[in-house]
Formats: structure tokens, C-alpha cells, sequence
């Protein structure tokens, strides 16, 4: 037993910026002062807040330590472990107060957050069951198994009002309803953990922080659609997932939890994980089956569905994480308990994965009806540097821009469709006046022409003559008429594709058009990018008034654009200036500006 | 394992130590004083006992942590008992036995052991 838990942070971001060096030279430090009975070391997942990794916190006190650095573990040892003093000057500068350090839940970026999907992320070791059941797992699988028929199980999630996190929000109810209703001599319970949108990462945070979240839904989902096989498809760049969730499959079925006779109830459940080579298009349902039966990941038309023949040919849910790790939850806390968060037709909460411009970029859960304004001033912290905030975009590829107008619209599914953006999976990358939307409708543009599966035509040519178009536009050589041709180009793939990919992929063009149309115009017509991010309508001129003659520029211009003699104003030649921004930078005066 | 109630075991056994990663307002905190004073006089089994005790009495409501020198060196041990919306009570020159009979008068039943607190031990002198 012991008296104190420090906390580490094990996510991808924490562990990319060292913090399992830092664990490993806190243990050593722990043990020099001969703590290691009273003092113990917990890895974790994601506590969400990313920026200021890597993550410690030390209970029962709940310190927050922040940006840890491998030279600050022996003081953190000696003072706070063994003395009781908090090293302030390493806390979390939000929760140092006049009165002393105030708890994490106070600060602005927990105490507007609910967490239902990350309740356990960052809180447990993601590597020990005994901590999960500890916390109430496993409970939720027991009562179905041996308190609920699987119809109860379906009427609990239809009357909760779950909807698919994945990004379409489709009642997570009614799809078991669908399979159930399928007689089949096998059935299929799938885990979409295929998390493709660039900017989100809310599944692989739960799957590293809580990983038997995810296996206990899915057996219970076994039981209620009368599955007794389990698939999760987790792209491989996760190692980190991949690893804890082997680990967690091993430990289940050490403890019964999973394989033969659960609970002595003669329900049988097992799971297996298949990796998947990061395609973007195995995130929709049909490619995902398609690549989980060992063939190329491409889209299959529907109908049929899944619940009548996905996997196999046979009935099957594909379920994402986020989706499976609100699950248990509602099963012990009632339909009612989920139903009284959100929105009339969005109930419960949503992760959003923020990333951009912003303060606190991480993961935050805030009930849905949460205005964006809410999220990104209150949560976030705001645009760093003073700088306005010009859009959201939501849905990564598949979504669209949230401009400021909508800044007060309470998030939810039926509104962002109806703003034109959609919910996606959650990643929330905030923009300010320094991005060019053409420039970002390009961006996501070519991330689909790269992605698309190339099997139906409006999708594999529709995109890349669109991406073409984005281009011309942003090298300054567009007309007013490539934007009405856009338009229309943009509707003919949404109508004609055969996946989700093709069908939302012209959204951030279009969303993009339709709230600024006006940049589209000044990069048609007056040749200018007014962000000063498209390369070919900018000049980096040097102010006659301002430059000093220190040859600075010219040393640093890599491709020596820039003439002038010493002490006398320079000039940058503009036939051979390839507008790196590297003299910009350099000036010390401030004489340089890009048009 | 085949049964509920193996599950039931494994979380009564876990509960108090995922219950110290709690946060609410309603605590009642014991804090010991850890600084040198405290630990050369005995503090740190006072601590490690007062925490055992009150993870494996389960007392949810209590989180037991250190803090360093209160002024008092001559009193070390020195163990504070700070529920919220009442007086602060200092228990002075504390042990393992003395800190297990305050967990079980005070942190349970209410009742403050006056002969150990430093009004008492102050006025004796």
C-alpha cells in the first residue's frame, strides 16, 4: 500500500517529448531515497492536456506538474515526495494561487470539461486490469450478462441516444437493432480504431489511457447482437495503442473476462486486432471489413449493409472507440443519466481534439450543445500571439470551416451539417488571420487525391481536377470563372461517389467558398493572397527607410536575390527571390515585409 | 474468473488505491509535517501509517499528504486534521499507535482525541 501515486503521463504526446526517460529516473530517484514502499509510479494515458507535456501528478494532493524536465526529478523527489513541499516554480501555472496551489478541476481548461469517454484516461495504469475494475470495469459486462435480456441491452442504447462518434452520428441503438434482427450462424462485433483525420487523435488517447474500455463494450455488444467474435482495426502508426491493447486482450482473458463461458453465463466472446497500413479510406465501414478479410482496403456499394452482410458476408457492427467508450457507462448509470447531457438530438458528451492556433492545445469532453466560443476561449485559452481568429475547422478532410460568425452556435451534430461543417470524428483546428482558407481547401484537397482508393471515377479524377483548380488559384492564374466551375464539379463527386470519402471530400471547398469567397476573389482578381501565405502572389520587399545596410539579408538569402551595398539600403531582386522568408526572419530592423 | 463477486472482490481491493486519485472539495485532509524536524523525530511511519490505515478502512472522504515545517519542531510528529467547514485540529508528537487511535476516534467516529492535541499538550507545562 501506498501513501502517494505520481502520475505519469504515457500518451503519445508525453512520450514523444521524454516522458518515459523521466519515469525511469524518477523510479531511480524514488529508490536512492528509499521511497519505494511509501511512493509509486503509475504510467498512465492521456490526461489531455498536450501542450504542456510531459505530464505528472503527484496524489493524494493531485499536484500538477508540467513541461518536466529529466533535472527536475530530484528535486521533485526530495522536496515534495519526501518533504511535502510542492516545487511551485514546476507547477502548472494556472493552479499557483495567492492562497496556495488550487486544484487541476478549478483550472479554466478542466472545470468547464465533462468526461464520460476519458473518464479513466490519465487517471489509471492502461497496462493493469485490477485498476480498471477497480474504478467500476468489467461491472457494466457483468449486469448485462447476468441481469439483461439483449433486447433490454438494445432499448438501453436506443433510449440513451448514443450516436455514432465516428463522425455520421448514426443511432449506435438502431445499427444493433439491425444486426440483431439478422439471423446468422456467425455475427461480428468491429472496433473502427482507424483514425484517419489529420488533427485527431481522441480514439488513440482512449485506446493508450483505458484500453479495456473498448473490450468491454464491444462483448457487450457481442451479447446483445449474439456476436461471439471481435475485431479491432487500429492503424499500425499506433504502436503505443497497439501495444496496450495486446496487453489488455492478454489480461482479459487471464481474468475470464474474455473467451469461453463469461461469468459462467456459457456467453462466449474473444477479440482480435488487426493493424491496418494507415489508408484513409479503411476508415469507411465497407474498406474496413474489406481489408480486415486480408483484401485491398476498398469501398463495396451499399446495400447491402453490414448489419445484413459486412464481415464475411456475414452480419456485423462497426462501432468507433469513442462511441464503445461511452458505452459501459450508460449501462450502469441508466439511459436517463446519458440523456440529461447534450442537446435534444446530440445527447451525452464529444472529444474534441484540439490543434492549431490555439493555447491549450490537447483533448478536451464537453457536453454537446458546448458553444464553440466556450471550447476555444474558455478551454483553450484563447489564439496565442493576439492574433483574430478567422475559422474552425471541424471533420478534418471530410468537414468544413466554421467561420466567427457561427462562433455562438451550440455544437452539436445537426448543426454544424446545417453550417456546412459536419462533427467528423472531433479534431477542432483553430485558424487565425495568418492562414489562407484557398490555401487550406488545397491542403485537404490533396490529403484526398493522395487517399482516394482510385475505384470510382468521380472520386479519383473528380478530386485531383479540383486539386488542380485550388492550385491555379492559389499561383494566381485563376478566373472567376474556375469558381462557379468548382462549385458545380463539387456537387457532381458528392453526388456520384461511392464512399463516404469521395462524398465529403469537396466539403472544405465548398464551406470555403461560401465563407470566404471573398479571399477566393482577391486571389482571382486582384492577384493578392490577403494572409500572405500563397507563395507565388507574395514579394518580400525591403523598406529604403528601415534597412540599415547590414548585409544580414543578403548573407542569409539562400539563393543570393538580395543586393546592396554595406551601409546602404538593399534590394531583393524579385526574379530570384523564391520566398523562403529567411531574410524576413533575420532582419533585425524590421525592414522587411512581405506584400 | 467465473463470477460476479470475484469481480466485486478485485474492485473492493483496488478501490482504495484508484479512490486516492480522486479530486472533491468535501475532503477532509491529514497532513503530516515531513520537513526535517518531523522526519528526525518519527514522521514518516506516522504518515505511512496513517495512510495504510485509511486505504484499507476505505475512507474516501480522507486524503492523507505532508507538508513541511510548521514552526513547532519541539512537537514532531505533528499530524493535522482539516475537515472542511470546522476547526483545524493539531495532533502533536504523534506515532504509529497514536495515529492509528486517531484514525479510528477521530477520522471515523467524530470524536477528537483532546489529550493528544497541542492545546492540551502545551498547557501542561
Amino acid at each position: 500500500m501506498y501513501r502517494s501515486h505520481v502520475l505519469v503521463c504515457g500518451g503519445t504526446g508525453c512520450t514523444s517529448s521524454g516522458s518515459m526517460q523521466i519515469m525511469k529516473t524518477l523510479q531511480e530517484e524514488i529508490d536512492k531515497n528509499g521511497l519505494h514502499d511509501e511512493v509509486c509510479v503509475v504510467q498512465t494515458g492521456c490526461h489531455g492536456l498536450c501542450a504542456l507535456g510531459p505530464i505528472m501528478i503527484i496524489y493524494p494532493e493531485a499536484t500538477f506538474y508540467s513541461m518536466v524536465k529529466q533535472e527536475d526529478i530530484p528535486e521533485i523527489v526530495s522536496e515534495h515526495l519526501l518533504k511535502g513541499r510542492v516545487v511551485t516554480r514546476l507547477v502548472y501555472n494556472e493552479t499557483v494561487t495567492d492562497e496556495g496551489i488550487k486544484s487541476l478541476s478549478d483550472t479554466e481548461f478542466y472545470k468547464h470539461q465533462h468526461r464520460v469517454a476519458l473518464r479513466n484516461c490519465g487517471v489509471i495504469d492502461p497496462e493493469n486490469i485490477e485498476e480498471y475494475i477497480g474504478t467500476g470495469g468489467y461491472e457494466a459486462l457483468g449486469k448485462v450478462l447476468t441481469e439483461m435480456t439483449p433486447d433490454q441491452v438494445i432499448q438501453t442504447l436506443l433510449d440513451s441516444g448514443l450516436r455514432g462518434r465516428g463522425g455520421a452520428g448514426f443511432p449506435t441503438g438502431l445499427k444493433w437493432k439491425f444486426a440483431k434482427a439478422n439471423d446468422a450462424d456467425q455475427k461480428y462485433v468491429c472496433c473502427n480504431a482507424d483514425e484517419g483525420d489529420p488533427g485527431a487523435f481522441m480514439d488513440r488517447s482512449v485506446l493508450e489511457g483505458d484500453p479495456h474500455v473498448v473490450l468491454e463494450a464491444m462483448a457487450i455488444a457481442g451479447y446483445a447482437i449474439g456476436a461471439s467474435q471481435g475485431y479491432i482495426y487500429v492503424r499500425a502508426e499506433y504502436p503505443i495503442a497497439v501495444a496496450r491493447l495486446e496487453i489488455a486482450i492478454q489480461q482479459a482473458k487471464e481474468y475470464g473476462l474474455l473467451g469461453k463461458d463469461i461469468f459462467g453465463t456459457g456467453f462466449d466472446f474473444d477479440i482480435g486486432l488487426r493493424l491496418g497500413a494507415g489508408a484513409f479510406v479503411c476508415g469507411e465501414e465497407t474498406a474496413l471489413m474489406t481489408s480486415i478479410e486480408g483484401k485491398r482496403g476498398e469501398p463495396r456499394p451499399r446495400p447491402p449493409f453490414p448489419a445484413l452482410k459486412g464481415l464475411f458476408q456475414k452480419p456485423t457492427i462497426l462501432n468507433n472507440v469513442e462511441t464503445l467508450a461511452n458505452i459501459p457507462q450508460i449501462i450502469l448509470n441508466g439511459p436517463e443519466w446519458f440523456a440529461s447531457m447534450g442537446t435534444e438530438k446530440s445527447k451525452g458528451t464529444k472529444v474534441f481534439a484540439l490543434g492549431g492556433k490555439i493555447h491549450n492545445t490537447g483533448l478536451v469532453e464537453v457536453p454537446m450543445g458546448t458553444t464553440l466560443r466556450q471550447v476555444i476561449e474558455d478551454i483553450g485559452g484563447g489564439i496565442p500571439n493576439g492574433k483574430k481568429f478567422k475559422a474552425a475547422q471541424t471533420g478534418g478532410p471530410s468537414g468544413g470551416c466554421i467561420p466567427a460568425e457561427h462562433f455562438d452556435v451550440p455544437i452539436d451534430y445537426d448543426n454544424l451539417i446545417s453550417i456546412g461543417s459536419m462533427m467528423g470524428s472531433g479534431g477542432l483546428i483553430v485558424m487565425d488571420e495568418d492562414n489562407c482558407m484557398v490555401d487550406i481547401a488545397k491542403f485537404f484537397l490533396e490529403f484526398t487525391v493522395d487517399e482516394s482508393c482510385g475505384k470510382c471515377t468521380p472520386c479519383r479524377i473528380g478530386t485531383k481536377r479540383l486539386y488542380e483548380m485550388l492550385d491555379k488559384i492559389t499561383k494566381g492564374k485563376g478566373t472567376l470563372e474556375d469558381l462557379d466551375k468548382m462549385e458545380e464539379l463539387c456537387y457532381y463527386i458528392k453526388e456520384n461517389s461511392l464512399c463516404g470519402l469521395g462524398q465529403t471530400a469537396p466539403n472544405p471547398v465548398l464551406s470555403t467558398l461560401r465563407y470566404f469567397r471573398d479571399e477566393y476573389i482577391a486571389h482571382v482578381v486582384d492577384k493578392k493572397c490577403p494572409a500572405g501565405v500563397c507563395k507565388a502572389l507574395l514579394s518580400y520587399v525591403i523598406d529604403a527607410d528601415k534597412c540599415r545596410g547590414c548585409t544580414l539579408c543578403a548573407r542569409t538569402c539562400p539563393n543570393n536575390a538580395i543586393e546592396g551595398k554595406v551601409k546602404e539600403p538593399h534590394i531583393i531582386r524579385q526574379d530570384k527571390c523564391i520566398k523562403c522568408g529567411a531574410c524576413m526572419e533575420k532582419c533585425r530592423f524590421g525592414a522587411i515585409s512581405k506584400k | 474468473m467465473k463470477t460476479l463477486e470475484e469481480l466485486r472482490a478485485i474492485r473492493e481491493k483496488m478501490q482504495g488505491r484508484v479512490g486516492m486519485r480522486a479530486e472533491d472539495a468535501n475532503q477532509t485532509r491529514v497532513v503530516v509535517g515531513m520537513a526535517t524536524c518531523g522526519i528526525a523525530s518519527g514522521a514518516r511511519p506516522v504518515l505511512n501509517t496513517l495512510s495504510e490505515a485509511v486505504q484499507t478502512r476505505k475512507l474516501e472522504h480522507v486524503v492523507v499528504t505532508q507538508t513541511g515545517c510548521i514552526g513547532l519542531c519541539q512537537y514532531e510528529p505533528i499530524v493535522e486534521v482539516i475537515e472542511p467547514g470546522k476547526e483545524k485540529v493539531t495532533y502533536v508528537k504523534m506515532n504509529p499507535e497514536k495515529a492509528l487511535e486517531v484514525v479510528d476516534q477521530h477520522l471515523i467516529r467524530g470524536h477528537v482525541i483532546s489529550e493528544y492535541t497541542i492545546n492540551s499538550v502545551a498547557s501542561d507545562k
